[in-house]
């Protein structure tokens, strides 16, 4: 397991079995890269992830794709590392429209497996079906204000719509893919959502309230019945999202 | 395999030339149809802009989204049990094989494994969700290419299996059952018996689907030869699940990488491929896969062993930081979560990779100078679901 803080209760005997399979593809790989291969990481018997230099993204298809004959192209998309200024969860203890939050420091931003430099990283997943084995690669991709990193359609046809889908969401944009546009959203739409500023736009349409106070029900009266309705689903929505 | 007819000769020649003028026309000529968003042929808010040439299209262009509900974004603000709640709903036909690579995900990072009760209880709901969700597939084709009968027969049969789902999880479409560290609920007394009665209701199931539309002469001529998809291609756009063993790539995550997470290691099944590649190898393949699910399901509830439903887990969960990748064979084809965690309540990123946005990624390339009634074979081959498509 990955684990950043290691709190293992496993066996102390229970050293790693050296998985020959992975570590010789991690040897052809960087005979093929050489120093584009950045970082390596594998879990024994399980899986394997792979960093490489941003510029040599496409290289790195080709060689898993030719020499190392991994020919089932899995999905391609990429992560922000940026921890999110709206917080990670769904509730509120306070009303944040009555008290909003004091502005925080931002967090320092924790890279994953195999490191990294940059906010936004770039992985894909390829596999080989006869040798069953499958390999995640990534790449950093520089924050600044045009993200790019050369495009895998060269090599597996099925990264195109993949491809499409991660510069419409996070703004990567690819060098050499023939079209990219809008994939899910509509054409006009501005921004690039599934960057952690970009807010979860329910959140922003109706700020989440918080905990709120379940207005009683009326004893009786007709005129009251529709706010009584009202107020109790609200009420009864806040208390369902509550509880986790 | 029968003798290649006159009609098949006639749909490669076209194909061959439609290729050719594909390269030299312009796109603005011909006719543009507009296929969908509503559709009945395409399984949900799915939309073709197809340019056509008389009957056959030129070029094809899938147009997604309408039922884009933004997962990936919302799956960051909620814990591990909210975010299964939320991922039944990606592929609606087959619900509890959606939360099981999620939940595989989130306990290889908290380094769990599932007690063997709960691990075959897992995989016995699994393959109900592979015999509920390809049965109704199998009805579902012939409405296709118009045989409206067999539909009707999916939809009642599967309700059985939809029955016993539901006296489990007490959900017949969002069973919402797995829980990191195995599953929330034992299983109620008498429901072996019953669901072994029900998988033998389905095995006749498929028989009939396969005296009623394999046999037919107009259901082999209307998918037979029709959006051959060769290996390599299948291999290249990500093709997963039947659509790939019926292109003859022998590739099951089942046997091949199952890696313990599922009980498939203590059981005995086929894969079945099939060299053709085209809509009726697909279809073919998805009947034997009913079959081998439903005597899955028999041998789980065999051998189905005693014992704690649920590993020790903490009430409260915070998944330790690290990366997880788990893939399973989904009744859609491979689908997998790489689960991000940075060791809190919610995961950091969630990358929901569904098997059916692949599969239709590689409409496009298909769809080249092929007919219009085939158009609709071919999508309902594929087979897909919009929910898996746009998540």
């Amino acid at each position: 397991m990955i684990r950043v803080s290691d709190t293992t209760d496993a066996p102390e005997d229970e050293a790693p079995q050296p998985d020959e399979l992975r570590e010789g593809l991690v040897a052809r790989l960087s005979e093929i890269l050489g120093d584009a291969l950045v970082a390596t990481e594998i879990l024994p018997g399980k899986d394997l992830w792979v960093r490489v230099r941003n510029d040599a993204w496409a290289a790195a298809a080709e060689a898993v794709r030719y020499t190392l004959g991994a020919r089932y192209f899995c999905f391609l998309s990429a992560i922000d590392w940026m921890p999110s200024p709206y917080g990670r969860y769904l509730d509120a203890e306070v009303d944040t429209i009555l008290n909003p939050p004091e502005p925080k420091e931002p967090e320092p931003m924790v890279p994953g497996v195999t490191g990294g430099d940059t906010r936004l990283q770039v992985f894909a997943r390829v596999t080989n079906v006869r040798e069953h084995w499958g390999i995640t690669l990534k790449a950093d991709v520089a924050s600044d204000d045009d993200p790019r990193i050369g495009t895998w359609t060269k090599v597996y046809a099925g990264a195109d719509w993949h491809e499409r889908e991660a510069w419409e969401m996070f703004g990567i944009t690819f060098d050499g893919h023939p079209d990219l546009r809008h994939i899910y959203l509509p054409s006009e739409f501005e921004g690039h959502p599934l960057r952690k500023d970009f807010p979860l736009l329910a959140r922003v349409v109706k700020p989440w309230p918080g905990i709120v106070d379940v207005e009683p029900f009326p004893d009786t009266g007709e005129g009251d019945e529709q706010s009584a309705e009202a107020g109790s689903g609200e009420g009864g929505a806040a208390t369902e999202e509550s509880g986790s | 395999m029968t003798a290649v007819t006159d009609r098949q000769k006639l749909a490669y020649i076209a194909q061959q030339a439609a290729d050719a003028r594909v390269n030299v026309e312009l796109e603005t000529e011909g006719m543009t149809l507009n296929l969908g968003p509503q559709h009945p042929a395409t399984h949900g808010t799915l939309r073709i802009i197809a340019r056509l040439d008389g009957e056959q299209v030129i070029s094809a262009e899938p147009v997604m989204g309408y039922m884009h509900r933004g997962y990936e974004k919302l799956a960051e603000v909620r814990t591990y049990a909210q975010v299964t709640t939320l991922i039944n709903r990606i592929d609606w036909l087959g619900s509890f094989a959606n939360e099981v690579p999620f939940i595989l995900a989130a306990e290889q990072l908290m380094g769990v494994e599932a007690p063997p009760r709960a691990k075959w209880i897992r995989t016995m709901l699994f393959e109900m969700a592979r015999v509920a969700n390809i049965g109704l597939f199998l009805g579902e084709m012939g409405l296709q290419v118009g045989a409206v009968t067999p539909a009707f027969y999916a939809f009642r049969d599967r309700e059985f299996v939809l029955n016993q789902i539901e006296a489990v999880t007490g959900g017949r479409f969002h069973p919402n059952f797995d829980r990191i560290g195995g599953v929330k609920d034992d299983l109620p007394k008498g429901w072996i018996d019953e669901t072994k009665a029900v998988m033998a209701k389905m095995r006749d199931f498929c028989d009939l689907i396969e005296e009623l539309l394999m046999g037919s002469e107009i259901f082999e001529a209307r998918c037979r030869g029709i959006g051959v998809i060769p290996p390599d291609v299948a291999l290249q756009y990500g093709l997963s699940g039947a659509n790939l063993r019926a292109s003859g790539v022998d590739w099951d995550l089942r046997r091949d990488a199952n890696h313990g997470l599922l009980a498939y290691d203590d059981l005995d099944f086929e894969v079945w491929t099939h060299p053709d590649g085209d809509s009726f190898a697909r279809f073919w393949v998805r009947l034997q896969e009913v079959r081998t699910a439903t005597k899955l399901v028999d041998q789980l509830c065999d051998g189905l062993p005693s014992g704690p439903i649920m590993a020790k887990v903490p009430r409260i969960i915070k998944v330790p930081a690290g990366e997880a990748w788990v893939s399973t064979e989904n009744p859609l084809g491979e689908m997998g979560y790489y689960v991000v965690s940075q060791g809190d309540l919610t995961p950091f990123r969630v990358k929901i990779r569904s098997a059916s946005f692949n599969n239709v990624s590689i409409i496009p390339w298909l769809l080249r100078g092929v007919y219009v009634p085939d158009v609709i074979t071919i999508l309902g081959s594929l087979y897909f679901i919009l929910g898996d498509i746009d998540r």
